[in-house]
């Protein structure tokens, strides 16, 4: 205890540890800020399909806490023009590097797209309360990342999350459900539990794109173990439509067997204890508003839990101005949550679409 | 060499003249992780209303040149709540808490407010809000009880702060109604700003902030709507400096009760300029959001400013305009 104290006065004289000199807990010491402001260096900042940019910077700290889901506001450049930060979602993390995934949209990002490696960025994260999710216990449950067009960016760090190896913890899993998903996925690739103990996980990934040129991420999902499926706009490879469409086709497929299923209750996903139970299927899903908006109405038609990843223009993006809301659901008057600290995820039977506010 | 940064404002006494302006920095617990809090001048809370209010439609914010429009609507928890959940934080600090207080039915609720303050502890100041750009005012007839009722009465009713009687009134009611220290927040989208301020001296305000945010407008031109879903906001950040700077002098002019400057402040050289035009104080807001240390960076270039001019006291920059 002694020694606690002593670094905590050591870390209170400096600056960059304000949050720690207000923490009275000293096992928090090097985590006690939940959000960090940090200057860090750009490793990489490369076009890499039409108009769309992968940046990776050096920030360990931020790197250490980030979750999936979470995003980070940066400062494109040092003067007052632009003004404001941009806020990008964490699309990977990699020993103490956060690596961006952004589209050249206006003049932040044009800035943005002209910074060099060496160069550093005043960057502040991570920030919003990020998806809640267990890593699969049995080969049975399933996930659905559903990915369109930018959307992929936070996708590919939970992907990441999702397939880390880890041991069976062994939780009942009723018989009942699992021969329902075993019956219903049929045609999907059903994996035994090794002899090890390990399980091998597989998300199934759809990616939504406008042609096959505009397609993100198609081979870092698969190297992670994922199932890819591709919908563009115009055909050029895999399904011909919206993602959404594809999502709809795949629950068919799924549907005469889930419908017998006990309705599913839903629990709020801004828990901070991630200690919701997933039942047979849950999607994930990040994208332009109106696919987000059709995703939310088949979820719910199919009673199938969704975690919505939105975006809105941010000012602050900390949770202090109030700038950012997004309408809730509420059954007299009306209320409002801020999209970058009590989301950017929310579970889609949360939302109130009538009200525009991206 | 020693420098003294410290200033009075009313029965407040500050360590230095920088503060947090209302809207920009929540109830400071956002920032916690960010400052260390204890070593600001004083925080000013986001308004609290009497009841609580969700805010105003999204799309709430959009960026300018040098610049940014709001019209958070002032959403907000109403004061029970405030007090109940918001304050206990505010008030371990250690550092002056102003509250900023507004009312869309005007006097009779803001003098609610300040008794109900004025018996809170924690609670240092009172800051009136009576500049808002973003709410819409009720009719002055009648006590309108209940959502709906309100809604069928709301006007266009010209703010408090653009009449220098009303404000008077306002003031006055608000003077009676607390022993605190009481600041009023003005607007600058008057002709005469002055008269304003002298107007609220003159009731018994022991300070005025200016100034809030400017009336303004963007439109997307793709799809020709307007950026933000209530038309038009109130414009903050650098863009507004030239002229809060020079309403903070057409103030010094004409009142004697201290000023605090507020309006595109990011960093010493900024707030120098309101110092030097008379300002005792002043608040820095926008810049929060871009970088959330500002606060702290000025204060420490004030400190090591006044050392390399050998300025022994604060006091010797205000107002100390060479014309």
């Amino acid at each position: 205890m002694e020694a606690g104290a002593a670094i905590i006065a050591r870390n209170a004289r400096n600056d960059n540890k304000a949050g720690i000199a207000q923490c009275a807990c000293p096992r928090k010491l090097q985590r006690c800020s939940d959000m960090l402001q940090v200057k860090s260096k750009i490793m990489f900042n490369k076009k890499i399909a039409p108009n769309c940019f992968h940046c990776v910077i050096n920030a360990p700290g931020i790197a250490r806490l980030a979750k999936p889901g979470q995003f980070v506001n940066i400062r494109v450049s040092d003067g007052i023009t632009p003004l404001l930060r941009r806020p990008l979602s964490i699309h990977k993390v990699k020993a103490g590097n956060v690596g961006l995934l952004y589209e050249v949209l206006g003049q932040g990002t044009q800035i943005l797209a002209k910074r060099k490696p060496g160069e550093y960025l005043d960057v502040i994260g991570p920030l919003g309360s990020g998806f809640t999710y267990q890593r699969p216990t049995a080969s049975s449950e399933r996930l659905i990342l559903i990915a369109g067009g930018m959307g992929t960016a936070p996708l590919v760090f939970l992907a990441q999350r999702l397939t880390k190896r880890d041991v069976i913890a062994s939780p009942e899993r009723s018989e009942e459900r699992s021969n329902l998903i075993k019956i219903a996925l049929s045609q999907e690739e059903t994996q035994a539990p090794r002899n090890d103990g390990m399980i091998r996980y597989s998300p199934l990934v759809l990616i939504g794109a406008k042609s096959r040129s505009h397609i993100l991420c198609e081979k870092e999902f698969k190297d992670l173990g994922c199932q890819v499926k591709i919908a563009t706009d115009n055909g050029s490879r895999g399904f011909k439509g919206y993602v959404s469409d594809l999502l709809e086709s795949e629950l068919s497929t799924v549907n005469s067997q889930l419908s017998t299923a006990p309705a599913r209750r839903f629990r709020s996903v801004n828990s901070q204890l991630s200690t919701v139970n997933y039942e047979l299927l849950t999607i994930y899903a990040c994208g332009p508003r109106p696919m987000l908006e059709e995703i939310s109405r088949i979820s719910q038609e199919h009673n199938v839990s969704a975690q919505l990843s939105l975006e809105a223009h941010m000012a602050c993006g900390i949770g202090a101005c109030m700038g950012c809301a997004v309408r809730i659901k509420k059954n007299n008057g009306v209320e409002y949550r801020r999209v970058c600290k009590d989301g950017p995820v929310f579970a889609a039977q949360e939302i109130e679409w009538g009200i525009h506010g991206c | 060499m020693a420098v003294n940064l410290s200033t009075n404002i009313g029965k407040l006494k500050l360590q230095n003249p920088v503060m947090a302006a209302s809207g920009t920095f929540g109830y400071a617990e956002e920032f916690k992780d960010f400052i260390e809090l204890k070593k600001l001048g004083a925080i000013v809370t986001k308004t609290i209303t009497m009841r609580p209010r969700p805010g105003s439609r999204p799309a709430r914010t959009c960026e300018t040149p040098a610049g940014m429009l709001n019209s958070i609507g002032l959403e907000n928890p109403g004061i029970e709540v405030f007090l109940k959940e918001k304050l206990p934080f505010l008030a371990k600090i250690g550092i002056p808490i102003i509250v900023s207080i507004a009312s869309e039915i005007e006097n009779y609720e803001y003098a609610l407010l300040c008794e109900r303050l004025d018996k809170a502890s924690g609670v240092d100041a009172v800051e009136l809000n009576i500049s808002c750009p973003n709410i819409k005012r009720l009719a002055r007839q009648g006590f309108c009880s209940g959502e709906a009722k309100a809604e069928a009465r709301r006007e266009d009713l010209p703010l408090i702060s653009q009449d220098p009687q009303a404000t008077y009134e306002l003031v006055s009611l608000a003077r009676k109604a607390t022993k605190k220290t009481l600041i009023t927040k003005l607007s600058p989208n008057v002709t005469d700003i002055a008269s304003i301020a002298c107007a609220a001296e003159e009731a018994g305000s022991d300070a005025v902030s200016l100034i809030n945010t400017l009336q303004a407008m963007a439109i997307d031109v793709k799809s020709r709507a307007p950026k933000i879903a209530m038309i038009t906001g109130g414009l903050s950040g650098p863009a507004i400096r030239p002229i809060a700077i020079r309403m903070v002098y057409e103030v010094y002019k004409k009142v004697g009760i201290p000023i605090i400057g507020i309006g595109g402040i990011i960093d010493l050289f900024s707030a120098l300029e309101f110092f030097i035009a008379g300002a005792c104080a002043v608040s820095i807001g926008t810049a929060n959001f871009i970088n959330p240390k500002t606060t702290i960076e000025i204060i420490q270039g004030l400190k090591e400013y006044l050392k390399s001019n050998k300025i022994k006291d604060m006091k010797e920059l205000i107002g100390s305009l060479a014309i």
